[in-house]
């Protein structure tokens, strides 16, 4: 192998080593400039308290100030983490979960199989914004909504404000953000399933092994790889969780998630970048989890 | 084989009801799944006027398309689809031939890098936005691109306050950015079936490597392309988030976020709400519809990959 590539790397010419430079360079500066020198310096606003009037001075340090005042006065944070790990939780166990069963209902050969796809699919293609938009109707209190409407809870007296009211809400949004969740989560699975080779099934089949028996031996064992990147798409999802919330109430009043609670504190509506770059650093750490784990589970072969 | 085939053949007779069962299943959730757009469908066919006097759930005395007219000229909608266009087209094809060029060097070529390389682009990709907005919502304000703007391609964008904040070049540059991560790793995974024998004889018979990536690569790699194409136009379309935070003005914005001004204008209208948000949507369900195998394997690519 490496033979190889040193006999591959004296057919280049100066020029090709240049172009070869180039395509990697550029986008990989690209990246840097815009993606991990952001990252730094977020780590790095988040011992500050600049409020983006004027330079950063040795003034504006404050150490661990944001983080005490964050993890010990702030009201809204911990509520966030456990909306957050509410939102994780409800797609660990029920959407995606559910998406996989449907996806294995799939998988077998039955007559309309596309249809039932494009079905749960269809939310796929839609932004957040446009869901929670669709869901809005559904949830409108009282005659203006579906659910209401339909439950008959049309009076004053017991029409109920599914997205208006702290403690439901977040799960009303959890129900719309899962009708999107569950058909990604299918398509995902079902060409993982796709790949799994045929014989390991017929070979379990002729050992008398019933369907549910074939599934958790056989084949979701040997998913392993697929199940890691459902998993790591399902967890970095719940913590990206944005759009809809902000669509509903720009993520207040008991819809607060760490993803809102940044761009509220740091760009929408007050400019406390310090303190926003402190919730933008917990966020961080607990995003590099799944990301270590994808990257580990996915690269592990090459290096 | 023919074992196989008794066994199957035999469990199929046996399970017969079970397919009953499992067909009404799926016929309920789906119908289940599709209610959401359906009603959202039939509160925009239906006048204001009819369901605040019925009630939202309630049959129509009327149905007609004066909700999707009148948000169509009131919301302004082609002048936000227009808004779109200039952030997607530049933004897909930009994303995919960054992607390409890295992918490309990185799989074909073996450098010290390649695998730090690609996982750099890769994490990217997975880092929640939020984590970096608020440095890149001030990098934005302080970068000027007059420097820049005689470079080819950025001319066609200018800049009204010499910014990337508030402009579409600023949001065409985090697309790209952003996306070629994603669009990296799936092309470098694709490029990397292609037999490497194929890179030696093009250098032995004297080609120089751009012409191994444009003429004997590149053309190898359409599936993927377009596969990806598909899937990184419903992605931009659809983002909400970049440019709500990068883009001030509101008139400025692509169709998804100015979603958000429609909900102050209309408030109070829920069938010109459901009008707009469906008229948003459609661009990509055609799409979907239309392109539905490349985008599916645009997806599964990225995921399928041991």
């Amino acid at each position: 192998m490496s033979a190889a590539v040193r006999h591959r790397y004296s057919l280049l010419t100066r020029r090709d080593k240049i172009v070869l430079a180039l395509m990697v360079g550029i986008p990989t500066i690209l990246d840097l400039v815009f993606i991990w020198a952001p990252t730094i310096a977020s780590i790095g606003l988040s011992f500050t308290n600049w409020r983006g009037i004027g330079a950063i001075t040795a003034q504006n340090w404050v150490g661990l100030r944001n983080y005490t005042f964050l993890f010990t006065q702030y009201l809204f944070f911990w509520p966030a983490v456990e909306h957050n790990l509410v939102w994780l939780i409800f797609f660990v166990c029920i959407a995606t979960p559910f998406g996989m069963f449907l996806a294995v209902l799939l998988d077998r050969d039955i007559r309309g199989s596309a249809i039932y796809q494009n079905a749960f699919f269809l939310p796929v293609v839609l932004s957040l914004a446009v869901v929670g938009f669709i869901w809005e109707l559904l949830y409108a209190p009282g005659s203006s909504g579906l659910i209401d409407g339909a439950l008959g809870l049309t009076s004053q007296t017991n029409a109920i404000d599914w997205l208006g009211t702290p403690g439901l809400n977040l799960w009303a949004v959890l129900v719309a953000a899962s009708w999107r969740q569950v058909g990604y989560i299918m398509i995902l699975y079902l060409a993982g399933l796709k790949s799994v080779d045929p014989t390991l099934r017929e070979a379990a089949a002729i050992d008398g092994a019933n369907e549910w028996q074939t599934f958790f031996r056989v084949v979701f064992p040997v998913m392993a790889p697929i199940n890691t990147v459902i998993l790591v798409v399902t967890v970095i999802e719940s913590l990206r969780a944005f759009d809809i919330a902000y669509i509903i109430n720009h993520g207040k009043n008991g819809l607060e998630l760490l993803s809102t609670l940044i761009t509220n504190n740091s760009i929408s509506e007050a400019n406390l970048i310090g303190f926003g770059s402190a919730i933008a650093v917990v966020l961080l750490v607990i995003s590099l989890g799944p990301i270590i784990l994808y990257l580990n589970r996915v690269f592990r072969e090459e290096s | 084989m023919t074992a196989a085939t008794m066994v199957t053949g035999r469990a199929h007779r046996r399970i017969r009801p079970q397919r009953v069962l499992l067909h009404a299943f799926l016929i309920v959730t789906a119908a289940l799944w599709l209610i959401p757009i359906l009603y959202a469908f039939y509160t925009a066919l239906r006048p204001v006027s009819d369901t605040i006097q019925h009630g939202y759930v309630s049959l129509p005395s009327a149905l007609n398309f004066n909700n999707f007219i009148n948000v169509w000229s009131l919301a302004e909608i082609p002048y936000y689809y227009l808004n779109t266009l200039i952030v997607v087209v530049p933004g897909v094809i930009l994303a995919l031939f960054l992607a390409s060029l890295v992918a490309f060097a990185v799989s074909r070529f073996s450098f010290r890098f390649n695998v730090a390389l690609l996982m750099m682009f890769t994490a990217g990709n997975l880092l929640p936005p939020q984590v970096i907005i608020v440095p890149l919502y001030w990098l934005y304000l302080a970068i000027p691109i007059p420097e820049i703007i005689k470079l080819p391609f950025v001319g066609m964008f200018p800049s009204d306050n010499g910014l990337l904040y508030d402009q579409y070049i600023g949001i065409i540059l985090i697309h790209v950015v952003f996306q070629t991560g994603f669009c990296t790793f799936v092309l470098s995974n694709y490029m990397r079936t292609i037999s490497k024998e194929l890179n030696e004889a093009a250098l032995v018979d004297g080609a120089g490597v751009w012409t191994i990536y444009r003429k004997v690569i590149l053309p190898l790699c359409t599936p993927a392309l377009a596969a990806l194409a598909t899937l990184e136009f419903t992605w931009i379309y659809n983002d909400f988030f970049w440019a709500l935070l990068l883009m001030e003005s509101g008139a400025k914005r692509p169709i998804t976020s100015a979603l958000n001004n429609l909900q102050g204008s209309f408030f109070t209208n829920y069938n010109l709400l459901a009008a707009g948000a469906l008229l948003a949507a459609i661009p990509t369900v055609i799409v979907f519809l239309a392109l539905q195998r490349q985008f599916v394997r645009g997806l599964t690519l990225g995921s399928t990959k041991g």
